[in-house]
């Protein structure tokens, strides 16, 4: 029924085909395609379920529907002189990544993961060890375009560097799972492909390493990366801190050696191939594992969520984790079951650590919420805010707790 | 008119000597930082603790009386006035640093607590608070909080916005919530982020958590003059797409040259250039910088400029920047009243478009000043005039709104820094749709549904689709 609905209203070619779970799969190809399927469902009452390459968040919510982004892709608009490009939420990042990279110009994020949409990065949040150095999603993002709920087309941001017209439904946008609405295309902002890029390892104990990198920090230096990793994460025996250095040759070569004396140990340099295996292979092994939750904790208290996720998730140490020492972010991956998360996820907010689960099979996602531990107050906020883009809860999205 | 009754509840909070009612005592807060726009509130009050804060929110919204936030009341959007019906909640006494966190680059401050004197208290560990709007030794963190305030040096260290971390905030009904977690991870979809540039709209920030930024040790600072101003913007270009993320980019033409050096502010520049460039370098090590400086005075020199001074220590650095700084005060001084744009443009598409504010400005014979953030695109088209000749002040008018168009039909917007206010409202519909200004009133109804904080700003409401 509802996949004639589809045909109907898209076409043929609109129609994907029938999922595993039996749920129709539709794929819009344009803003007003995915407000005619959104304001269709609102008001025949069915749940959508948004899916982009299916690599980060598995297919598994249940839904009438699913909606794929697969159609929405590629570049819509890049300018070159702006540092600007306008792509659609379906487009693979690395493809992104390496058609910017012949303009020499990059998009200075390494999600964790691997074949991920830009819709998947953006509406989960999931910077990785480069947001030591360059901040994490919400500050690259311009603008983007987001179908509500109920079939409504916003235009938040624009394509300039510096916009502050009215309220900044982009940062609501970003992060929120796709609780509002469907990201279906994002502007971002440009960088110049770095001049030097160099990578450093060095090898050790948890706490030798977490030391040495809060010297490094608290030596004025901030590495475009300096990043903490579980033996496992690096498919090694030892924890390893791994340091990036980008800029200018003179300000890397800088960099390189008071690294070394701020840390007060020694560094291997990675060749450039090297390093670039290492970083890649290092993130994909964040998704070998079912479930990827993230940890805010302050710098100072790094060991203690460290801590926390050794005992209520990691008993064998030997689960993926990354510690960013200068954001404060402890990602984890690794399979555990709803009742070890939300313990340890209870314990967390009780030490202002809020604990967001990235990605996970259904069971845990939707038992659970992906944010579930909100501060008391928001929480009516934020279902609010959600009432108010997604007004008959069209969108299977768990965030959380209901009030 | 505020009722009587009201007004002695406030004073019963806060102390009689903070309740103003008087109208010589009202004058002080008719005007923010746009001489343009006047407005006389019903009361001015002026809590001394976060406590008395919330009380008057109360206070207010139970008589549901519109409340107005203002700090330091230099906004350039009218966005700090408020009318006979409402009580401005001056927040300047509010302005106790509370931590300074130099372990974690962290302050929490209070929303009246000055922009400069943070940076100062940070200075010992080596830290500074990154956002520096022009108006620095006088606006407040909670005004530049509510305005997403930039600054020259936000061009590589982002604006207000990337440096807030955490947020109280006291709704509009006197609720007080934490929004965003000590570490900046949010607790659910990021309401420090939407919060932040909502102009007092959804309430007021009593509490702010923000990041402190390594002091750079290593500054280069670069003055170029150029015949053509084009030649400048051009150069702009050329830096960025070259690699360079300078600390800041910014460029004064010929009409503000002229104004600063006719001024008590004049600070050497050549009066017969069309446009100065400054640019400046910064980084922890000396001789990277100084690398990067010569190859940055290499492309200035291709890009045609006549003469580059290059200026490494404080005294000499501060000299090349002292005209960038006072470039407001100085054109205040070439009428008695300022138009102040502040509309931003996709960075290569200056050049075409400073040529068009020029065409404008002869168009309309008025006497137009550029000094603007020319790496972020961020112009500052000021017209100086005198509001009592009524001929000019709608030449004035007509040539701000085809500025306005102009930026816009390039592929920009209104404003990128100083807020829509009452100022910019009626330019709204030029860059959103009805459904985007549908979504942003639903926004602000969820946090203010009886529109008691800073009504009337921001949203045209009969452009909003419902
Ligand atoms: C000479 C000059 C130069 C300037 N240069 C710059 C510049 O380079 N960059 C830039 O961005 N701006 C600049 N400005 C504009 C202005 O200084 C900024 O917008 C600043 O952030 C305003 O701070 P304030 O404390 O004066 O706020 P106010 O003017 O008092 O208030 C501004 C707005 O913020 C709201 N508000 C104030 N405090 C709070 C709070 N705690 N919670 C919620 N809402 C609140 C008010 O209701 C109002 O809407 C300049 C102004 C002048 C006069």
């Amino acid at each position: 029924m509802v996949a004639d609905k589809i045909r109907s209203l898209l076409g043929e070619h609109g129609l994907l085909g029938i999922d595993p779970l039996g749920i129709p799969v539709a794929a819009p190809a344009s803003d007003d395609e995915c407000a005619l399927l959104l304001r269709t469902a609102s008001s025949e009452s069915w749940t959508v379920r948004i899916e982009g390459s299916g690599t980060w968040i598995p297919r598994d919510a249940r839904a009438d529907l699913a909606l794929s982004t697969m159609r929405l892709r590629g570049i819509v608009d890049l300018s070159p002189p702006d540092m600007v490009v306008t792509v659609g939420s379906g487009t693979s990042w690395t493809e992104l990544q390496t058609s910017l990279a012949n303009d020499r110009m990059w998009i200075p994020l390494d999600p964790p993961g691997s074949g991920r949409s830009v819709g998947s990065v953006v509406a989960c949040a999931t910077a990785g060890p480069l947001r030591t150095g360059f901040g994490a999603i919400r500050d690259h993002l311009l603008g983007l375009t987001l179908v509500t709920g109920d079939g409504r087309v916003v235009r938040a941001g624009g394509r300039v560097v510096k916009n502050v017209a009215g309220y900044d439904i982009t940062k609501l946008a970003a992060g929120s799972f796709g609780a509002f609405g469907i990201i279906t295309s994002v502007n971002l902002r440009l960088r110049a492909v770095p001049r030097a890029d160099a990578t450093l390892i060095a090898r050790g104990t948890r706490d030798h390493l977490l030391d040495a990198a809060r010297g490094i920090l608290s030596s004025g230096y901030t590495p475009g990366a300096l990043e903490l990793f579980s033996p496992a994460a690096v498919a090694g025996t030892e924890w390893t801190l791994a340091v990036r250095l980008l800029g200018s040759h003179e300000a890397v070569a800088a960099e390189r050696s008071a690294v070394g004396a701020a840390a007060r140990m020694q560094f291997s340099s990675l060749e450039p191939s090297d390093a670039a295996d290492f970083w890649r292979d290092t993130l994909a092994r964040t998704t070998a594992a079912p479930s990827t939750l993230r940890l805010g904790a302050l710098p100072s208290s790094l060991d203690e969520a460290l801590d926390s996720i050794a005992h209520h998730l990691d008993e064998s140490c030997d689960d993926w984790i990354a510690a960013n020492v200068h954001a404060g972010v402890v990602r984890w991956s690794g399979d555990a079951g709803v009742n070890r998360i939300r313990l340890l996820r209870n314990v967390a907010a009780h030490s202002e650590m809020p604990l967001t689960i990235e990605r996970g099979p259904w069971s845990v996602r939707s038992e659970l919420g992906h944010f579930g531990a909100f501060r008391d107050g928001a929480v009516r906020l934020v279902y609010a805010l959600r009432n108010s883009f997604d007004p008959s809860r069209t969108l299977a999205i768990p965030l959380g707790r209901e009030s | 008119m505020i009722p009587p009754e009201v007004l002695a509840a406030l004073k019963a909070a806060v102390g009689p000597q903070w309740v103003k009612d008087a109208r010589a005592e009202l004058d002080t807060y008719a005007t923010d930082g746009l001489p343009t726009h006047r407005s006389l509130p019903g009361a001015a009050v002026i809590p001394g603790r976060k406590d008395e804060l919330l009380q008057v929110i109360r206070i207010l919204h139970h008589h549901r009386i519109p409340a107005v936030a203002r700090g330091a009341g230099t906004g350039l959007s009218g966005g700090a006035l408020a009318s006979g019906d409402a009580v401005l909640v001056v927040l300047t006494r509010l302005n106790r640093i509370l931590k300074i966190d130099a372990e974690n680059r962290r302050a929490v401050v209070e929303p009246g607590v000055v922009n400069t004197r943070l940076s100062a208290a940070a200075e010992p560990f080596g830290l500074h608070y990154a956002p520096d709007p022009s108006s620095q030794p006088a606006c407040t963190i909670g005004g530049n909080v509510a305005e997403n305030a930039g600054g020259p040096h936000c061009l590589k260290y982002g604006v207000t916005t990337n440096h807030i971390l955490a947020l109280d905030v006291v709704l509009p009904d006197g609720e007080l919530l934490s929004l965003g977690s000590p570490s900046g991870e949010p607790w659910g979809p990021d309401l420090v982020g939407l919060f932040v540039g909502s102009e007092g709209t959804f309430g007021i920030a009593t509490e702010i958590t923000v990041k402190l930024t390594p002091t750079p040790t290593a500054i280069r600072t670069l003055l170029a003059d150029f015949t053509l101003l084009r030649s400048a913007g051009q150069a702009v270009t050329s830096i960025i797409a070259a690699g360079f993320v300078p600390a800041a980019l910014e460029i004064l033409d010929h009409n503000t040259i002229a104004a600063v050096e006719a001024s008590i502010y004049r600070a050497g520049y050549p009066t017969d250039a069309g446009a100065v460039l400054l640019v400046e370098l910064d980084g922890m090590d000396e001789l990277a910088v100084e690398a990067e400086a010569s190859q940055v005075e290499d492309l200035l020199e291709s890009a045609g400029a006549r003469s580059i001074q290059l200026a490494s220590d404080p005294a000499k650095r501060e000299k090349l920047w002292h005209g960038r700084k006072k470039a407001f005060g100085a054109m205040g001084r070439l009428g008695s009243d300022l138009v102040v744009q502040d509309a931003v443009v996709p960075r290569s598409k200056l050049p075409d478009v400073l040529d068009q504010i020029g065409e404008i400005g002869e168009r309309y014979s008025i006497s137009l000043c550029n000094v603007f953030h020319a790496g972020d695109g961020n112009l500052h088209p000021n017209i100086a005039f005198d509001q009592t000749d009524p001929d000019l002040a709608e030449r004035v008018r007509r040539a701000s709104t085809d500025i306005v168009r102009l930026c816009i039909e390039a592929g920009g917007t209104i404003t990128g820094e100083h807020g829509v206010g009452t100022d910019k409202m009626h330019y709204m519909p030029l860059v959103y749709d009805a459904d985007t200004l549908g979504a942003m009133n639903r926004i602000r109804h969820v946090f203010d549904p009886l529109e008691l904080a800073n009504p009337g700003k921001v949203l045209p409401v009969h452009s909003c689709r419902g």
